[in-house]
């Protein structure tokens, strides 16, 4: 059963957070049906089939819809999903790549965002058509007719003739859906050529393995082929070929040029079907793999261990289930003289890290604590060896240090004009280095900077936030390294070096975070029997000190009336206190302590 | 049979004036509501005292609120209900609180009549500045006619609570009250820090980073502890519990039935209880209580029960004993649940014992003066896991 490609539209949508990309994805799903009508004669004859596959939910990456259009004909769309997060860059790229098209949504209140901008300049590099639709025009504010000359002026797309819809309210959705039929180009794949197919996303399902999501370029796949991964030169036999129903996969016979499907070979790691990487037959292979492939690389690193000790081999296996499922996730295991047996882990940015512990946290109930997170330095010793750093405690003695690079971002950031002075001064606290700016329009501009990755990690983007009133937008891109002036800071509680504090810093803000770091760590560890000294050094040299005073007195000395369970009450509380605390020496420190200190900035 | 023994606290939940400090179940009423009150709390006693039949009550302890703010008449009522509903000893200990500024002439009669035998003074304060700051509506002189009054019809029994921490309290003059107090010889001193409890004026005054400045600060306060124990020690007073010290052989019977598992029927608005192995509190909200029906199945007057299992009477046996100067006895341990305490707490007892906080003198197990001073850390140390 091969689908004719003129009947079929592959593409995503391109918004900013907020103007509306989920609503429109559910009302095209809504508008549309799932199946043709051929295809819905064959699904009652398979019931069986659905049968079996009930019970596994696709993540919503890829959903394909069938929409009767007004020129009487079946249309199959595949509505591919991207990230949104400037932490899943490489991610978009791949979804990108898989589809023809792309929709882009414009909040017809705010108009074009940074994050928005890159997006569709990443799609226009992918070659992808791309069509405005001005959403929300609902909305009091709504000013679609400026909103569209932007679109014009800004990205130099067409945009007088965009559908005006408000995909909330349900609003010219038709037009949106017609637009997709006359504005994005069809697949012209050769389905006689050797398989190339490229994989946008995989999943791992403990039923059927890893599910690898492709858009067929050219050729076709069906069961029982022997299939190549080009990049990892596995080899596998497909089990099953299909493509998205809302929530299900449904299997078909062949997956041929042009469509978008997923593939099953009983694969047991994600690792071996790398998003980007291109299938090909094993007998017949395609001259060569797709372009755009990169091995993802971690651009930031932190600690993590469990809270309970006993829990570290729960804390792997969840690991090792989060990486089935997600490849851009590192971890190595480590120990820390502080907090024990845990792992160094890498993600591709903060988001990023904030998701896994939370995952963490949340489906596999563990407890964790967290250390300070960090990027990748590059330590170039005097004997002419180069370490990638990834874990402060192993920075060799100075001595032995030539010098150390940093990794660099270029910046983007998307303003209006009246935040431009408080932006850049955040940009230069945060040693920026100032590319340029440029007006997009009257009343907004777009500043370029070179930022060191490690200052943008922790609350760059809130702080962005907050001196815009919302309003600034920032888009960042890996540019490389290059040498600075880093320093080790180290924390002392009691005199003893706390490893899971220690960080690396610019030497310029080492009195400063040395300084905040010892007063809020001053606010986070109780009293004890003895005075407690908080030390900030840098080397040998202390730059920093707060001191907990030693406890004298916990007495409840009323207990009146026999009221024993509220005596126990606090009891307990204080013990269930003294749990959640970390021994180090004679001074045990509350695990909120480590992660309180990547909060420096929040006051 | 032997009987088993059995104390009774009874509550009061009235004022005059609620103090700034105080988190207790307390408020004022008219004499109507007082008289409702005593009604109830009698016709409770009487449904009570059913189920108590083979108990021989070896203490009673009228507190509050202000149970003096009741007519005396009311307070006979009340010990009267108690002796025609339990079998009490005819050396109990039966102690009634009193606020130095409630006691008249005739009230003391009818206290006495009613076979009270120890009395307990909420003097706090003998500078009227402190008072004054506490909210207290008594001065210092009413505390001394009381005082003499109690002792003109025969009270050989009387404590006088007092308090340090006090806002304007310094040094000097609570070394003041401490002398005047012991000066007029009561046989129990019970002394306690202010302890700002949330939900209370004080905590919105006190409460705050600013207002814990308008108290004396941590140096202060542990300077009047320590004279605390050194002035009471020079006028004959030994302390045998965190708080409380006393005459050789005048330590508060009641008192410490709490610390050492002696069954205790709580009687009244919110009253606490520990019978059969059971935690209780009777109806704490007023107008409940008010309503509930008085009969002997009596379980609709509680509002939690909570039936400790062998693991919380061993943590309580520790917790709880350990309020004793004296301490918790290895023996008494090992009889009790048929495990040694040395084996069961050995991580505990070797820590707190290595900090100091904790001495072993055979068979007792007790705090040293620090670990006193740190209950409440050593003290959680001793719930299992």
């Amino acid at each position: 059963m091969t689908v004719d490609q003129s009947k079929i539209r592959n593409f995503c949508i391109i918004a900013h957070i907020d103007h509306g990309k989920s609503t429109l994805a559910d009302r095209i799903i809504e508008k549309t049906g799932l199946l043709t009508s051929r295809e819905m004669q064959a699904q009652v004859l398979d019931n069986m089939d659905l049968e079996r596959e009930r019970g596994i939910t696709i993540k919503s990456q890829a959903v394909r819809t069938v929409y009767k259009a007004n020129d009487g004909n079946e249309y199959i769309f595949n509505l591919i999903d991207t990230p949104g997060h400037v932490d899943f860059n490489y991610e978009v790229s791949r979804s990108l790549a898989a589809c023809d098209g792309a929709i882009l949504v414009v909040d017809a209140a705010q108009g074009i965002e940074a994050q928005t901008l890159a997006n569709v300049y990443m799609a226009l590099d992918h070659d992808l058509e791309v069509f405005p639709v001005i959403n929300k025009v609902d909305l009091p504010s709504a000013d679609p007719d400026l909103v569209a000359s932007e679109i014009e002026d800004v990205i130099g797309i067409e945009a007088h003739d965009a559908p005006r819809i408000s995909a909330k309210m349900g609003l010219n959705i038709e037009d949106v859906l017609e637009a997709i039929v006359a504005k994005i180009p069809s697949p012209n794949g050769d389905i006689n050529a050797p398989l190339q197919a490229l994989i946008f996303d995989s999943i791992y399902d403990s039923y059927k393995g890893v599910i690898v999501f492709v858009r067929i370029k050219e050729g076709s796949v069906k069961k029982g082929d022997a299939i190549k991964m080009m990049a990892t030169g596995a080899v596998e036999e497909v089990v099953e070929v299909g493509y998205f129903g809302a929530g299900q996969f449904i299997p078909c016979d062949e997956l041929s040029a042009g469509m978008v499907g997923y593939i099953t070979a009983s694969i047991k790691n994600v690792k071996d079907t790398r998003v980007g990487d291109t299938i090909t037959l094993n007998n017949n292979p395609c001259k060569e793999a797709l372009p755009g492939y990169k091995k993802v690389t971690s651009m930031v690193y932190c600690g993590l261990y469990p809270a309970d000790g006993a829990k570290y081999n729960d804390l792997r296996e969840a690991l090792e289930k989060l990486q089935l499922n997600d490849a851009s996730l590192f971890f190595e295991p480590e120990t820390s003289l502080a907090l024990g047996f845990g792992f160094r882990c890498g993600f591709l940015g903060l988001l990023h890290l904030e998701v896994i512990q939370e995952r963490l946290e949340r489906e596999y109930n563990l407890d964790l604590v967290t250390t300070a997170p960090g990027v990748v330095y590059k330590v170039f010793k005097t004997n002419g060896e180069v370490i990638e750093l990834t874990n402060p405690s192993n920075l060799p003695d100075p001595s032995e240090i030539e010098h150390m690079e940093e990794p660099i971002v270029s910046a983007e950031i998307m303003l209006t004009k009246e935040f431009v002075g408080s932006i850049m001064n955040l940009c230069q606290e945060r040693r920026g280095v100032y590319l340029g700016m440029e007006y997009i329009e009257e009343n907004r501009a777009i500043l370029r900077y070179d930022l060191p990755l490690n200052e943008i990690i922790y609350d760059f983007f809130d702080a962005l936030k907050s001196r815009s009133r919302g309003y600034a937008s920032l888009d960042y891109d890996l540019k490389g390294y290059v040498p600075s002036k880093l320093v080790k800071l180290d924390i002392l509680i009691n005199k003893e070096e706390v490893d899971a504090l220690s960080f690396i810093v610019h030497a310029d803000s080492a009195y400063e975070r040395g300084r905040k770091m010892c007063e809020k760590l001053k606010e986070e560890i109780p009293r004890h029997l003895f005075e407690i000294p908080i030390q900030a050094a840098v080397g040998s040299k202390v730059i920093a000190r707060e001191t907990v005073k030693a406890m004298r007195k916990d007495v409840l000395a009323k207990c009146y009336g026999g009221d024993i369970t509220r005596k126990r009450k606090l009891l307990e509380k204080q013990k269930e206190g003294k749990k959640r605390m970390r021994q180090i020496g004679n001074v045990e420190i509350p695990q909120k302590a480590f992660m309180s200190v990547l909060k420096l900035d929040e006051d | 049979m032997s009987m088993k023994k059995l104390e009774l606290y009874v509550h009061i939940p009235f004022c005059e004036k609620k103090c700034g400090y105080c988190d207790f179940l307390s408020f004022a009423a008219d004499d109507s509501e007082k008289r409702a009150y005593v009604a109830q709390l009698t016709e409770e006693i009487r449904a009570q005292g059913e189920n108590y039949r083979d108990y021989l009550v070896s203490s009673i302890f009228i507190g509050g609120g202000t149970p003096t703010t009741l007519s005396g008449i009311w307070i006979l009522e009340i010990m009267n209900t108690i002796r025609e509903s339990f079998i009490v000893a005819t050396d109990a200990e039966i102690t009634i609180e009193c606020n130095p500024g409630t006691l008249s002439k005739s009230k003391i009669m009818h206290i006495k009549k009613a076979g009270i035998n120890r009395i307990s003074f909420g003097l706090q304060s003998s500078i009227e500045k402190e008072l004054e700051a506490l909210g207290r509506i008594h001065t210092y002189k009413d505390f001394l006619q009381s005082y003499q009054l109690a002792r003109e019809f025969g009270f050989t029994n009387i404590n006088v609570d007092l308090m340090s921490g006090l806002p304007y309290q310094t040094v000097d003059s609570y070394k003041t009250t401490l002398k005047r107090v012991c000066e007029l010889r009561p046989e129990h001193i019970s002394a306690y820090s202010l302890i700002v409890e949330p939900d209370t004026p004080f905590f919105d005054k006190y409460g705050s980073e600013e207002g814990k400045a308008l108290l004396p600060d941590e140096n202060v306060d542990r300077e009047m502890y320590a004279v605390t124990k050194d002035i009471l020690k020079e006028h004959g007073y030994e302390r045998y519990e965190i708080s409380n010290y006393s005459k050789p052989g005048r330590e508060c019977r009641h008192n410490i039935g709490y610390w050492t598992g002696v069954s205790y029927l709580g009687l009244g608005v919110g009253a606490s209880g520990y019978v059969m192995n059971r935690r209780f509190h009777v109806e704490g909200d007023y107008k409940k209580y008010m309503n509930i029906k008085m009969q002997q199945d009596i379980t609709p007057l509680y509002c939690d029960i909570e039936e400790l299992d062998k693991k919380a009477n061993m943590e309580e046996f520790m917790f709880l004993g350990l309020r004793l100067t004296r301490g918790v006895s290895r023996h008494e341990f090992n009889e009790k649940f048929g495990i040694d305490m040395f084996e069961l707490y050995d991580r505990q007892i070797k820590r707190n014992i290595m900090l100091n906080l904790m001495e072993y003198n055979s068979p007792y197990l007790r705090l040293t003066d620090k670990g006193l001073d740190l209950s409440n850390m050593v003290m959680s140390d001793f719930l299992l896991d």
